[in-house]
């Protein structure tokens, strides 16, 4: 009997909790999907007596969240495919190539995951005045492959250091190159460790918002972040389109995050770890 | 001497390997290209960041040294308040610290011993963490809106009308209103990083350890927690680092400080030092703090859990 009211209560408090964890997203749906009449005129908390999609057509359009979204995928594109070119290069050379100083220099780049980046923000933002490319995305595109390539250098040569040696003897018996080698093998057989390490790089530069909000000054550049932050101080009391915004800026993340969660669990643990 | 063709053989290939992954124009090509970025986009910019704390600087006109002073200015002189954002700082930490992990702690232990929904639990509160902190902050600044938001709303229908208050503006509020949705949003994450740290723990020893009928408070104290002990040092170290570098939320909820500086932080009075006062010199120093603070917290929780290591 006691057992039974032990089992009872400890499922009681775990579906409470995952209410608090997730009744926010929930009733933001719920709120993209009303007008404000309906909001200021009590109904708060429950569904919305008629659907207004057109908060999502005016989100998209007359707030933004379009463009807004659209940096934001070239941003986060353009500085992942960098960072992980850039990374598994230099993980190869520090974990399998045969020179001395390997070591030391993976652990200069470990530096940089210890470091926060308030510490590097206003030599960045001179810097990026003085050789003019302040407001333009391609200033964040470097900021952000930068701030990935710590985590995906480490992530990358961990994985690379336990494949082993005959790898590329077989092929470069063969003759073949050391670009075909890394290219045809090596980068094929680390699939795992690749994924792990896109989306490490995809959750930090899509939720980033400092660097934007400092290096992004006009609002067709910005980004999700900063924009929807742009968007809120215009329309703060239209709740609808706010809301709807919201809904866009969190859906590709959440949408990924429920297909693949075991996968960016995984990432989340490794990135942690090893971060 | 002559050699047996497998000894032929094997030579061949130590010198073709050698040649292949000991060029020093192949390493030199898979290198530089993360090396420059890495040193013009970070390296660089932190040696240039303790630089500008020495001098005073606002960004047009001469830079003049003047040694420690912006350091003294902020910990000695408290200026712009910076003891408050460090009091900020500490409270976040011990949230982080008492509160959170905590909290995370046990319900991974509860998750790991492998009840029904398991998969969907850890599911549900892991998903905020993969929600952007922008997103977080403005869906709460709608939580805690005074008339329509849903914490009021909730308090007025539980008859409890006179707790309701505007949760960001009142001054007494203000700070606990700001650092709640970063307990909430980050307890999933702790959850499964500790979760991660039980399950790899070897299910012979729990089992073993029931058999011989210890408690489950037994278990978790002699068992599960020393055997997590590198784990919980992971978590404490991205909670409290988290805690120092607190930047988008106090932006978006409470205009970097707002009300009357209540719920000042250190990257925000950073941010105000450089990009508001022009004061670059000092807001850097504040900077040169945030990272000691960061790198100190790192090096103490390695001594702390230096003896837990098996």
């Amino acid at each position: 009997m006691l057992k039974k009211a032990l089992i009872v209560f400890k499922y009681a408090v775990l579906s409470l909790i995952a209410l608090i964890q997730i009744y926010p997203f929930i009733w933001m749906l719920l709120f993209s999907l009303k007008d404000n009449n309906e909001i200021f005129s009590g109904n708060v908390m429950g569904f919305p007596r008629e659907i207004h999609w057109e908060n999502y057509s005016f989100a998209l359009q007359d707030g933004n969240t379009m463009k807004y979204f659209l940096n934001s995928v070239i941003v986060c594109s353009a500085s992942i495919v960098l960072s992980l070119l850039i990374s598994l290069m230099v993980a190869y050379a520090v974990s399998r190539m045969r020179w001395k100083y390997g070591k030391q220099l993976l652990t200069f780049f470990l530096l940089g995951i210890m470091i926060p980046g308030q510490a590097i923000i206003l030599p960045i933002y001179i810097t990026i005045h003085m050789i003019k490319i302040y407001n333009t995305l391609f200033s964040l595109i470097l900021v952000y492959t930068a701030i990935c390539l710590p985590t995906s250098i480490f992530v990358l040569s961990a994985y690379m250091q336990n494949l082993p040696r005959e790898l590329e003897e077989s092929s470069a018996l063969d003759g073949a190159n050391i670009y075909r080698i890394f290219f045809g093998i090596i980068v094929p057989v680390i699939k795992p460790a690749i994924a792990t390490v896109v989306i490490f790089s995809f959750l930090t530069v899509w939720n980033e918002f400092m660097f934007a909000y400092i290096l992004i000054g006009d609002s067709n550049l910005m980004t999700i972040t900063v924009g929807l932050f742009a968007m809120q101080g215009k329309y703060f009391t239209n709740w609808g389109p706010i809301g709807a915004a919201l809904v866009i800026a969190s859906f590709p993340t959440i949408a990924i995050y429920l297909a693949i969660n075991k996968n960016i669990q995984k990432s989340l643990i490794i990135g942690a770890v090893k971060g | 001497m002559l050699s047996t063709p497998y000894e032929i053989q094997f030579g061949v290939k130590l010198i073709i390997m050698d040649k292949l992954l000991g060029s020093k124009k192949t390493i030199a090509i898979f290198v530089l290209p993360g090396v420059i970025f890495f040193t013009l986009m970070i390296f660089i910019p932190i040696i240039a960041s303790v630089a500008f704390s020495f001098f005073e600087w606002d960004g047009i006109g001469k830079m003049q040294f003047i040694g420690f002073q912006n350091f003294r200015s902020l910990l000695q002189d408290n200026i712009d308040n910076y003891w408050i954002s460090v009091k900020n700082t500490v409270i976040m930490a011990l949230l982080t610290a008492g509160v959170q992990l905590p909290l995370a702690f046990i319900l991974a232990v509860v998750l790991s011993e492998g009840i029904k929904g398991e998969g969907f639990f850890r599911t549900v509160y892991f998903t905020p963490v993969v929600v952007s902190s922008s997103v977080i902050g403005l869906l709460f600044l709608k939580i805690y809106n005074p008339d329509y938001g849903i914490l009021n709303v909730i308090l007025k229908h539980l008859g409890l009308e006179s707790l309701t208050t505007a949760w960001l503006g009142n001054p007494k509020t203000a700070l606990a209103a700001l650092f709640f949705p970063i307990v909430w949003q980050y307890i999933g994450y702790h959850m499964l990083l500790l979760y991660a740290g039980i399950k790899s723990i070897s299910p012979e020893i729990f089992e073993s350890a029931k058999i011989d009928g210890a408690k489950l408070s037994t278990i978790v104290r002699k068992i599960t927690l020393p055997m997590i002990a590198p784990m919980i040092e992971v978590c404490l170290t991205l909670g409290i680092i988290g805690s120092i570098k607190i930047f988008d939320l106090s932006i978006i909820l409470t205009n970097n400080g707002e009300p009357l500086g209540a719920t000042l932080v250190q990257a925000g009075l950073m941010y105000k030092q450089i990009f508001q006062y022009g004061m670059y010199g000092l807001g850097s120093a504040t900077s040169i703090l945030i990272i000691i603070q960061c790198l100190l917290v790192t090096v103490i929780l390695q001594r702390i859990f230096k003896n837990t290591r098996i």
